[in-house]
């Protein structure tokens, strides 16, 4: 048999459910790729995690929140770091561990959403099993520290960085 | 060990031994993990990715303190060593292509990659020939303990290991397969693959990762989901579902064999001859081709050729691996040469005839 569309042999025959009834086609195997590929179906390599968290998110915003909830909820800060959950919906990083606390109830549907769980079930660490977020203050005091210094502020930056050495042991 | 070293050699992962290597090219598990008195990477200061650079460092250097461990500083990297390292699989696009200080440390037979300053502070990788899961998981979750004993990681109680993105919280862990698909490909069951897959949580991606094409039939199948499940579970999802998915390209395997014998020995005789007698060639057509001789070469259609040396190809063909052999910097145009000139050289040797 001939492919349909030349004159090389028919090495693929494909039956067409799409649209109306089924359609037989026999095609070489140039015609068979170029009638597949046209005919859609989902792109190939497709599932990019970042894509489908960005819908992911755009779904969540737009069932639980009106866009006047929306700005006020974007304007919130973390104080450890300083991110805007704004920030973080736009970029799709978070900037220190402790916005998980801070953004909780903006991030506990989200988490539900991409993982179907909110539950830690595997392995813990040796150290901290019980959680890490006492080492978080270290964060905001060095940044702190940071701010202290650009302001010229030095009384407050050395006590900052004695604080920070205190935390850091 | 210098960088220069790796480049003549070709990593562990592409020795073509272990379970199912003739479909299965690796397996591999990455840990996502962050230090818990730091920001993370997108609000780090230039101090904090230093002194977050020194601390995994110091650490790093001293569980893996031989001779054979490379410590990159990918900062100071000229872009084709970054580039080089990227068509490895030892670092990522995104670790080559940002700003400020960074690093990753490799084993001597690129076993593991451990980036520092990634999306997260450290991403642990452990890469193997074949379907080797366990073995994998072993040797990542070792490292993971012994950096682990000296370092504070960002640990929630309820979430697991915290990570800069909320699509790895939990155990932080991607386990990718990666598969050679070429007889799925051609008798467009692949999207098949693809859908099932999708349905049951599982992302399909390309030879280099998120947003690549599957060039050359290669497709890395993983994980999406790193929260609720134990590491074990995770595992064992992807173990279970590659035997499926290596039966289906076996069949269709049997299926080109036995309906179209002919059309299959003269595409894989075809690529094999245009590999061996082309001036100048395009990486995405020598990989089109590879693909097909790769095949060839588990069907027994040709005889003088080991799995090996043409899974080498693939990554040898790559542009900064050909500028790196060849020692000089090339333009697209005189890649395309060298690429040709390369595989000849590589395939005539390698089957016994001597002249060009």
């Amino acid at each position: 048999m001939k492919c349909q569309k030349c004159n090389k042999p028919a090495t693929f025959h494909i039956t067409e459910l799409a649209g109306g009834k089924p359609q037989e086609l026999h095609l070489c195997e140039d015609h068979a790729r170029e009638y597949l590929t046209s005919s859609g179906g989902e792109p190939a390599g497709g599932g990019s995690i970042a894509a489908a968290f960005h819908q992911q998110m755009i779904q969540q915003m737009a069932i639980s929140q009106t866009a006047e909830e929306l700005a006020v909820l974007d304007q919130q800060t973390c104080p450890v770091c300083g991110i805007t959950f704004f920030e973080f919906r736009s970029k799709g990083r978070l900037g220190c561990p402790h916005d998980y606390e801070c953004f909780k109830a903006q991030l506990e549907p989200l988490i539900l959403n991409i993982h179907g769980a909110s539950e830690h079930t595997g392995k813990s660490p040796g150290r901290c099993p019980r959680g890490s977020q006492n080492r978080t203050r270290l964060i905001r005091l060095r940044r702190e520290m940071k701010e202290a210094i650009e302001e010229e502020n030095y009384e407050r930056a050395s006590e900052l960085r004695d604080e920070i050495r205190r935390a850091e042991t | 060990m210098e960088l220069n070293d790796l480049t003549t050699n070709s990593g562990e992962w592409l020795r073509g031994s272990g379970p199912q290597a003739d479909i299965v090219i690796s397996s591999r598990i990455r840990l996502a993990r962050n230090l818990a008195d730091y920001p993370f990477i997108s609000r780090a200061t230039q101090q904090d990715r230093t002194q977050v650079e020194n601390a995994l460092r110091e650490r790093i250097l001293s569980i893996e303190a031989s001779s054979d461990l490379l410590y990159v500083d990918v900062d100071e990297l000229e872009g084709i060593d970054r580039q080089f390292l990227v068509e490895r699989h030892l670092i990522s696009r995104e670790h080559a292509e940002s700003q400020g200080a960074r690093a990753v440390a490799i084993d001597g037979r690129e076993k593991f990659s451990l980036m520092i300053n990634e999306e997260d502070h450290l991403r642990m990788q452990v890469i193997q020939s074949g379907l080797n899961l366990d073995s994998v998981w072993e040797q990542v979750n070792r490292i993971d303990d012994l950096i682990e004993e000296k370092a504070t990681y960002a640990f929630h109680e309820r979430l697991g290991y915290l990570t800069a993105c909320p699509t790895n919280v939990g155990t932080g862990m991607r386990v990718s397969v990666m598969l050679h698909l070429p007889a799925l490909v051609l008798t467009r069951q692949i999207d098949k693959v693809f859908r099932s897959l999708q349905k049951i949580n599982l992302a399909v991606r390309g030879l280099y990762g998120e947003g690549s094409q599957a060039m050359g039939d290669f497709y890395q199948i993983s994980n999406q989901i790193t929260l609720g499940r134990s590491e074990q579970d995770l595992i064992r999802q992807i173990a279970d579902i590659v035997p499926v998915i290596t039966d289906y390209e076996r069949q269709a395997r049997d299926f080109l064999v036995k309906e179209s014998h002919e059309n299959l020995h003269d595409r894989v005789s075809r690529a094999y001859g245009i590999l061996r007698t082309a001036q100048t060639i395009s990486s995405e057509e020598t990989m089109h081709l590879l693909s097909s001789v790769r095949m060839g070469v588990n069907l027994g259609l040709i005889p003088d050729l080991e799995i090996p040396a043409i899974n080498k190809l693939f990554i040898h063909t790559q542009p900064a691996h050909l500028q790196k052999l060849s020692g000089t910097e090339l333009d697209s145009n005189d890649r395309n040469i060298e690429r040709a000139r390369y595989l000849r050289r590589y395939l005539n040797k390698e089957n016994g005839a001597d002249k060009n």
